[in-house]
């Protein structure tokens, strides 16, 4: 113990002599330490399947080795040459060298690919290219030009000087529809080929659609179990849940069902004698088909969240709200909705992401008017086989969706996040 | 929620209008999966009701798309159904070996989201856990992040590393799926750890136990209902997959909804409807399982429902 009548500071020891505020620290970082190291292995289990991927994507959007890797020498040519170079015998030569080991490769194609994503149509100049390679003798510029007189457009020139680096920032720009000109300047691409910002419009248009129409829905529905007893609450509850525990390829498949001109929905409309037999509506493979489905399919992300809110707003504050006189409207809109703030925040934001990023229901009943940014991704993996692009689309996504989460984790908190 | 005496007749017309609306929202959310039900025992190929189901005559029902789910082009049909014929089924019925590719992945992936989150859950609700707040963000983010844009880092990331060959069938698409389910099994589990009395392991240690004992006899069970909600949660993550499956997993490598998928994109027969009314009912059962689970929990740790 320490000697209270000494002067000075009093220095606390623990019982082996050890001053209390290092031993104190000691014990806390033991503490900190093994907390940490129960989640260690999950983080870095998170880290190989999820964290290194994105990386991987998004290093991917910004990085394509297609064209740099196969035709080095011509790369060589335009580091060597400023822009605006007219392509002279050596670079010809470089070009027709590249041609050659591509062709011996077989890697020619892939290179053309990679010209070809910024200039439609000059694949095949590449493959034909990489076919009569071989017969190519100086001088080079002559014997390139008689192969195929398209080598010697400029436009062509300035391409291959774009891709003849692997770093690049091509795949955001052709994901805002934006190009480079011959020169280098950023200018729009023509109007007709402009696709990816409506695109992205349309994803978040009908987002904010899907997330207005699930609270407009869920709202009273929140309300209703919110006010009920628990045990009529609890039942009507499974109303919601059971939805929610549903395959999703269930709930879209039904919607089909539904929705088809000779399915359900239309059937009872010509029979309740709504519409004519000839006048079926259509309300599938089309954007109102998505809308349907996808509200369907959120709803209980809206509601749960809402209802966690509501339940514990004692119903008091209305009750006094109306015996000082207000209105049942103003004591619904001064008093209450006030209060249903934050499960409106958590709900919506909680809809509009997952929405803003749906594959599935789009890609099944969405038609061509029904497609979104993430069905648009899917079709640059398979179909077009230009990954970068895809990735640099699901970069500018990703980089939205990290902005409402921020803002969700912000204003709701993540670890509020309840289930059921 | 009664109607108070001093209503207003507008009132108490909305009082009603109000239950009817929210009728009408519930029969939105639960009528879609209930119609599938009755018409998947059509006994015509479509998809609307006919006239003989809907006078409720014998022969407009039939279990022809259910039969459909146990055939495969290359079975013989007009072989008696004895033990061996079920065998080959269980062999070869492409909806069997799906069902079958499902529940494997589905298992080996809510194992490991369920070890893996269950731990560090406990780490998380630790009060003196550095960065929780981060850690957390970075642990759920799976669950925020498109299915589409995991899909293609997985699509890169799995081409680079060739997981194919690795030899472990099935490999790629389990780790997927367990990383899809680990934000569920961390949010029941920490739901549970929430209102956990720190000072029993304290009393347990107190009392001569070590560690272990303390986990295994005090800890375990108060958290076993967060962690079996988690891993059914995971294990539904998983058993409704699609993307990643399309995307990485090999061609034999097919799963119930791969299979779904296929057959919806291509000639959507009520064979498909079949599957989704199987699919119903299992959802239906995991539902009770959940609930049950979750009174079970309130009940142990003493939290009333509000």
């Amino acid at each position: 113990m320490a000697d209270v009548s000494a002067s000075g500071p009093i220095l606390l020891t623990t019982a082996d002599g050890r001053p209390l505020k290092e031993a104190l620290a000691r014990a806390q970082g033991q503490a900190k330490r093994r907390a940490f190291m129960l989640v260690l292995p999950l983080l870095l289990f998170i880290v190989i399947t999820f964290l290194w991927p994105i990386a991987q994507v998004l290093h991917q959007s910004a990085y394509n080795p297609k064209f740099s890797d196969n035709m080095p020498k011509i790369g060589a040519w335009f580091a060597a040459n400023p822009i605006g170079t007219e392509p002279d015998e050596a670079a010809y030569a470089a070009l027709a060298e590249d041609l050659k080991a591509a062709a011996a490769a077989k890697t020619v194609a892939v290179a053309g690919e990679r010209v070809n994503y910024e200039m439609p149509g000059t694949r095949s100049l590449f493959t034909a290219g990489g076919r009569k390679a071989k017969t190519l003798e100086p001088p080079f510029k002559e014997a390139v030009l008689a192969m195929d007189a398209k080598w010697g457009d400029p436009a062509l020139w300035g391409v291959m000087r774009q891709v003849s680096s692997a770093y690049t920032t091509d795949f955001y720009l052709a994901a805002v529809d934006l190009e480079r000109d011959p020169d280098g300047a950023i200018v729009q691409v023509p109007e007709n080929e402009r696709v990816y910002v409506n695109l992205f419009l349309r994803t978040f248009a009908m987002s904010a659609a899907i997330t207005v129409i699930c609270l407009i829905l869920g709202f009273p529905v929140a309300f209703l179990l919110s006010v009920l007893p628990m045990r009529y609450s609890n039942l009507l509850m499974i109303l919601v849940l059971l939805p929610f525990w549903t395959s999703l390829l269930v709930r879209t498949t039904a919607w089909m069902v539904l929705l088809q001109g000779q399915g359900v929905v239309n059937s009872l409309l010509v029979w309740a004698g709504i519409l004519s037999d000839d006048g079926r509506l259509e309300m599938i493979n089309n954007l109102t088909g998505t809308v349907i489905a996808m509200t369907h399919i959120l709803l209980p992300f809206m509601i749960l969240p809402l209802y966690s809110v509501m339940r514990p707003i004692p119903p008091s504050y209305v009750r006094a709200a109306r015996s000082l006189g207000a209105t049942s409207w103003t004591a619904f809109r001064r008093v209450y909705l006030p209060q249903t703030i934050p499960g409106i925040g958590a709900g919506g934001l909680l809809v509009f992401i997952l929405s803003v990023g749906y594959y599935i229901t789009p890609a099944l009943v969405g038609g061509a008017s029904g497609q979104l940014i993430s069905n648009l991704i899917a079709f640059h993996v398979n179909k077009s086989n230009n990954w970068s692009l895809a990735a640099a689309l699901a970069t500018i996504l990703l980089a939205a969706i990290m902005l409402l989460y921020w803002l969700y984790d912000k204003l709701v908190g993540i670890d509020k996040l309840k289930l059921g | 929620m009664a109607l108070p005496i001093y209503a207003s007749p507008a009132e108490r017309v909305w009082y009603y209008a109000f239950r009817f609306i929210c009728a009408m929202i519930f029969l939105f959310l639960i009528a879609p999966i209930l119609i599938v039900i009755p018409l998947s025992f059509n006994a015509e190929p479509y998809f609307t009701f006919t006239e003989k189901m809907l006078s409720f005559d014998p022969t407009g029902y039939s279990m022809r798309w259910y039969d459909l789910l146990l055939t495969h082009p290359n079975l013989p049909t007009d072989v008696p159904r004895d033990s061996s014929w079920w065998a080959m089924v269980w062999k070869d019925a492409a909806w069997v070996n799906a069902a079958k590719n499902s529940v494997i992945v589905g298992f080996f992936a809510t194992i490991l989201a369920t070890f893996l989150g269950t731990l560090a859950a406990l780490g998380l609700s630790r009060p003196e856990m550095p960065y929780r707040r981060a850690i957390m963000a970075i642990l759920i983010s799976p669950m925020i992040v498109p299915v589409i844009i995991i899909t293609l880092g997985l699509f890169f990331f799995y081409s680079s590393i060739e997981v194919n060959k690795w030899g472990v069938p099935y490999l790629g698409v389990i780790m997927a799926h367990a990383t899809l389910g680990i934000p569920f099994v961390i949010i029941t589990v920490t739901a549970t750890l929430s209102g956990f009395d720190h000072s029993l392991t304290r009393a347990s240690a107190s009392l001569g136990a070590s560690p272990s004992t303390t986990f295994f006899k005090v800890i375990m069970p108060l958290i076993t209902p967060g962690m079996v909600s988690g891993a059914l949660f995971a294990f539904v993550t998983s058993f409704d997959e699609v993307v990643v499956v399309l995307f990485v997993g090999a061609n034999d490598e097919q799963t119930i909804p791969r299979q779904m998928w296929n057959g919806i994109r291509e000639a959507i027969s009520p064979a498909i409807l079949s599957v989704a009314t199987i699919l119903v009912i299992v959802s239906i059962s995991l539902l009770a399982t959940v609930e049950l689970l979750r009174r079970r929990s309130e009940r142990l740790r003493g939290v009333t429902p509000h």
